[in-house]
C-alpha cells in the first residue's frame, strides 16, 4: 500500500543550487537577515526546495528532518507499535513513503541498538526489522523486464542499511494461491481477468497484496507490519471509501493501527504529507525506484487527481480530508492488542494511555467482509441472514461480501460466481464460510432467552 | 441488464425496453443505464419516489404540506410529481406551492411567473413572500450596497428564514424541497473536505428540523438530477432554466464537476456517496450546537440574535460587512463565521434556487 513516487531525484540538485544562491542574495541585499533564518532554530539557513510547495524556506535541513521523524517517533511511542520484543516487517515497494518509512525505522532500531550496547544489565532486546517486496509483476506483464532490475536495486538499498542486519522477502503476488508458482500464476491471472470493473481489479489487487504481505510476515515469524501509508495517500482514500460507498468501514482503514489482520499493521507515516516525504527524500539522497504503473481510468485515479486539485487550491486540504475521517468513531481493533508485556517501558505505558483510542462497546462487529476484508455494517450483513437457508458455496460468498465488493469485484452474473469462488484464494473462502457459522452463532445470540434446548440440533 | 440486450439481439428484431419488453426504448436511464421506454421511465421514476415516501413515512394523512417553489426544474418535477402521487395513492395532503421573491430583476420576475402558471397548472395554491416585505430589501438593493462579494450570503440566510416564516403563515406541518441525489452528494463530499463533522452526521437525514417549528424533506433525496432532467423534459413541464444573474453558470464548482466525472464512470457512485454519508460510524455525543431564540425576532438561533438579523443590522447600519467572515467585535461577539473565501471555489448552488 505504500505510495509509488515518481522520484525526486531529477533535476532537484540543480535548482537547489539556483534557489540557495537566490535567498543568499537576498540575505546580503536585505542586509537584516530575517528572511533567511530557520523560523525554528533561528540560527542556521532555511532549506528552499524550489517545489512551490507551502512552508518552502522556513525551516532548514535539520529541523525539518526533525519534524518530520518527530511526527513519525510520535505515531509509534504513542501507539505502541514498536516495542524491544518486535519483530516489524516493513513493507516496501520502493516509493519514496516506504523508503521513507524504512528509513526511519532504521534508524530507530540503531538508536535501540546503541542503547542496548551501552546498557549495563542489557534487559531491552532491540526489535528486529525485515523488508518485504511485492512482486506485482504477474498483473503487468509489461512490468517483468523492469522487475529484475527493480529487485536488484531493492537487494542492493536493503543491503546497505545495515548493520543492524534485515532480512530482504520478495514475494511473487501470486504466492497467495499456493506453492506451486505456475499453477499459482495460471489462477492469479483467471482471477483478474474475471473482474470487468477496472477500478474493481485495482482494488482486488491491492487486497491480494495485503494477503500476501500477511503470508510473508506470520510465515517468518513477523508481529508487526509496517505500511508507508501518508496523509496524502489516506486522503485520498477516504474520497475513494465514500465514492465507494464504504463510510461504515471507512474509520478501519485510517487510524494508526489496524489489528483486525493477524499480523497488525502500522501506518506510523499517517500524519506526513507527500510533500515531506518527497522532500526528505531529496534532502538525504534517498533513492526510490518507480515501476511503471499503467495510467488507469478508474475511480481511485480520478479521485486523485480530484485531490491534487483540492491541494493545489488549498495546501492543507488533504490534512483537513484526514483530520475529518479520524472524526469517525474507530473499530475495537484499531490498537494494538493488550498484552501485559513487561518490556513496555513505562513511559510509552503511560503515552498509550493518554492517547488509548476510546471506542464504543455497543457498536462492534463480528463480520468481515472476505475479499477486502472490511467490517460490515448491519444493513448489509442483514442480507447475510436472508440467506440463511441456502448452504451454496456461491451464495454464501455473495452473501458474505460487503455491497461494494459485490458491486466491482464479484461477477454481475450469478451463475458464474461459483466459478470466481474457485479461483479466489482459500484465506478468503475459508472467511466466507467463517462468516456464515459466526452469522448463525450471532442470530443465536440474539434470541437465546427465548431459546429452551441449549444445543443448535433443536433447530 | 446486459444479458437482456444479448437476448433482444438474438431474437433479431428491434430492441425492446428491458422493462416492459413491449415498446421501443427511447432512453438509457442514468441511474441504471437501462434502455427503457418513455411510460416505463414514468413508472419507474414516480414509484421510486413514492417509495421513498412510504419507506420514510415522510407524511401522515391530513398533512399540510408546503413545496419550496422557484420554478426551477426540481422544485417544478417535485410539484407536478408530488400532486400527481398525492392523488394516485391518496395520501391526503394538503400541498401548497411556497415562493420567496429575492427582488432580482431579470432573473426571479420571471422564474415567479413560471411558479404562477404552475399554480393554474398543477391547482395547488401559491403564497409569495419578498425580501422586501421581510426585510425592507431585495437583492437587488443589497448588491448595489454591497457589490458581488458575498451577496449569496444574504441570499442564503434570508431565504432560509423566509420559507420559515411563509411556512408558518401558510400553517403547514412540513416543508418539501426539490433536493435531489447530486445535491446531497456534493454537501456530503464537501462536508469531508471542510472538516465538519456535524453537518456531516446531519446532512443526509431526508427529514431535519424535526425539533424545529416546520420539519422540512427531501423526497428527491436519491432522484438524480439527470433523470430529473429528462423526466421534465420528456413531459415537456413548464419550468424555468436560467441561472442567478449574481451567481452565473460559468462558475461550477469542483466538487460538482467531480460528482459529474464519477456519474460517467459509474452512475450508481452518487447513491453509493450518499450510502457512505448514511453509514459513517459518527457518535453521537458530537457536540452540537446549543439552539435557543434571536432576541430580536424570534427565530431560532444558536446566538444571541439569528444570523439574518445580524446582516440586516449591518445593511440598516450602512456597515455590510458584519456577520460576513471571520470579523471580530459582530453583535454575537466573535462567533460569526461564515463562508469562507477559499471554500467558495469548490461548491455550486450558492444561490440562484430555492434549492438552498
Amino acid at each position: 500500500m505504500a505510495c509509488n513516487s515518481s522520484g525526486c531525484e531529477s533535476g532537484c540538485n540543480g535548482r537547489e543550487k539556483e534557489n540557495g544562491g537566490k535567498t543568499e542574495e537576498v540575505a546580503v541585499a536585505g542586509g537584516v537577515n530575517q528572511e533567511s533564518v530557520c523560523v525554528k532554530c533561528k540560527c542556521n539557513e532555511p532549506m528552499v526546495f524550489g517545489d512551490g510547495g507551502s512552508e518552502d524556506g522556513r525551516f532548514c535541513a535539520d529541523c525539518f528532518r526533525n519534524n518530520v521523524f518527530g511526527k513519525f517517533r510520535l505515531a509509534v511511542t504513542s501507539h505502541a507499535m514498536i516495542t524491544p520484543s518486535d519483530n516489524v516487517l516493513v513493507a516496501f515497494s520502493g516509493g519514496s513513503s516506504s523508503r521513507v518509512a524504512l528509513q526511519f525505522v532504521h534508524e530507530l532500531q540503531i538508536k535501540a541498538l546503541k542503547n542496548y550496547e551501552a546498557s549495563r544489565d542489557r534487559s531491552l532486546p532491540v526489535f528486529g526489522v525485515g523488508v518485504a517486496f511485492v512482486d506485482e509483476s504477474a498483473a503487468y506483464p509489461s512490468l517483468s523486464t523492469g522487475m529484475v532490475d527493480a529487485i536488484t536495486w531493492i537487494r542492493s538499498t536493503v543491503a546497505d542499511l545495515s548493520p543492524p542486519e534485515k532480512d530482504l522477502h520478495v514475494v511473487p503476488i501470486e504466492s497467495v494461491f499456493g506453492s506451486d508458482s505456475l499453477e499459482a500464476r495460471d489462477r492469479f491471472v483467471k482471477l483478474l481477468d474475471s473482474v470487468s470493473d477496472e477500478t474493481g481489479k485495482e482494488d482486488l489487487l491491492l487486497h491480494l497484496r495485503m494477503l500476501s504481505l500477511q503470508k510473508v510476515a506470520s510465515e517468518n515469524g513477523y508481529n508487526r507490519l509496517v505500511l508507508g501509508s501518508c496523509t496524502s495517500r489516506l486522503a485520498s482514500h477516504v474520497l475513494t471509501a465514500t465514492v465507494k460507498g464504504r463510510g461504515y468501514s471507512l474509520s478501519a482503514d485510517i487510524q494508526h493501527v489496524d489489528a483486525r489482520w493477524k499480523v497488525p499493521i502500522e501506518l506510523p507515516l499517517r500524519d506526513c504529507v507527500w510533500q515531506e516525504i518527497t522532500r526528505l527524500c531529496h534532502l538525504d539522497s534517498l533513492k526510490t525506484v518507480e515501476l511503471a504503473r499503467h495510467p488507469q481510468s478508474g475511480i481511485n485515479d480520478l479521485v486523485s487527481s480530484f485531490v491534487a486539485l483540492l491541494q493545489e487550491e488549498n495546501p492543507s486540504r488533504e490534512c483537513t480530508i484526514v483530520r475529518t475521517a479520524a472524526k469517525l468513531t474507530p473499530f475495537y481493533f484499531n490498537k494494538i492488542p493488550e498484552t501485559d508485556d513487561s518490556c513496555v517501558p513505562l513511559a510509552t505505558q503511560r503515552r498509550l494511555k493518554k492517547f488509548n483510542l476510546k471506542y464504543d462497546g455497543s457498536m462492534t462487529t463480528e463480520a468481515f467482509c472476505p475479499i477486502c476484508n472490511g467490517p460490515l455494517n448491519r444493513s448489509d450483513s442483514s442480507d447475510l441472514n436472508t440467506l440463511d437457508g441456502c448452504l451454496e458455496t456461491d451464495d454464501v460468498l455473495y452473501a458474505a461480501c460487503c455491497s461494494s465488493c459485490r458491486f466491482q469485484i464479484l461477477p454481475q452474473d450469478r451463475s458464474s460466481l461459483e466459478h470466481f469462488g474457485s479461483l479466489l484464494p482459500h484465506h478468503m473462502i475459508s472467511q466466507a464460510k467463517h462468516q456464515k457459522v459466526n452469522s448463525q452463532a450471532y442470530l443465536r445470540e440474539r434470541i437465546k432467552d427465548c431459546l429452551l434446548l441449549d444445543n443448535e440440533e433443536a433447530v | 441488464m446486459e444479458a437482456g440486450e444479448a437476448k433482444s439481439k438474438k431474437a433479431g428484431g428491434p430492441r425492446l425496453c428491458c422493462i416492459c419488453n413491449q415498446r421501443r426504448p427511447v432512453l438509457k436511464r442514468p441511474k441504471t443505464l437501462q434502455q427503457i421506454c418513455r411510460e416505463c421511465f414514468y413508472e419507474v421514476f414516480e414509484e421510486e419516489i413514492h417509495q421513498v415516501i412510504v419507506v420514510n413515512r415522510l407524511f401522515k394523512s391530513g398533512e399540510r404540506v408546503a413545496i419550496g417553489a422557484s420554478g426551477g426544474k426540481d422544485s417544478t418535477v417535485l410539484a407536478y410529481v408530488l400532486s400527481e402521487l398525492n392523488r394516485r395513492h391518496s395520501y391526503g395532503l394538503d400541498l401548497f406551492l411556497l415562493s420567496i421573491d429575492e427582488g432580482i430583476t431579470g432573473y426571479r420576475d420571471d422564474s415567479l411567473e413560471t411558479v404562477k402558471r404552475n399554480e393554474l397548472q398543477y391547482g395547488l395554491p401559491l403564497q409569495i413572500l419578498s425580501y422586501k416585505d421581510l426585510y425592507g430589501w431585495t437583492m437587488d438593493e443589497i448588491v448595489k450596497m454591497i457589490g458581488l462579494k458575498n451577496n449569496c450570503t444574504f441570499c442564503g440566510v434570508f431565504r432560509r428564514q423566509a420559507l420559515d416564516r411563509g411556512a408558518a403563515l401558510l400553517k403547514v406541518d412540513k416543508l418539501v424541497t426539490g433536493h435531489n441525489a447530486d445535491d446531497i452528494a456534493e454537501t456530503v463530499l464537501l462536508n469531508i473536505l471542510r472538516g465538519d463533522i456535524a453537518r456531516l452526521s446531519r446532512c443526509t437525514s431526508i427529514t431535519t428540523g424535526e425539533d424545529g417549528p416546520i420539519p422540512r424533506c427531501k423526497p428527491f433525496k436519491y432522484t438524480y438530477e439527470k433523470e430529473i432532467v429528462m423526466y421534465a423534459y420528456f413531459k415537456k413541464l413548464d419550468y424555468f432554466s436560467t441561472e442567478c444573474i449574481y451567481s452565473p453558470n460559468a462558475y461550477r464548482g469542483f466538487a460538482r464537476e467531480f460528482i459529474k466525472d464519477l456519474e460517467r464512470l459509474r452512475p450508481r457512485a452518487i447513491l453509493d456517496i450518499i450510502k457512505s454519508g448514511e453509514d459513517f460510524r459518527i457518535a453521537t455525543t458530537t457536540k452540537m450546537p446549543e439552539q435557543g431564540t434571536c432576541e430580536r425576532c424570534g427565530y431560532i438561533s444558536s446566538q444571541k440574535w439569528c444570523k439574518a438579523c445580524v446582516l440586516l443590522e449591518g445593511l440598516n447600519r450602512g456597515l455590510p460587512k458584519m456577520g460576513i467572515g471571520r470579523a471580530r467585535g459582530g453583535i454575537n461577539g466573535d462567533h460569526t463565521r461564515e463562508t469562507k473565501a477559499g471554500s467558495k471555489s469548490i461548491e455550486t448552488k450558492q444561490c440562484g434556487s430555492l434549492d438552498f
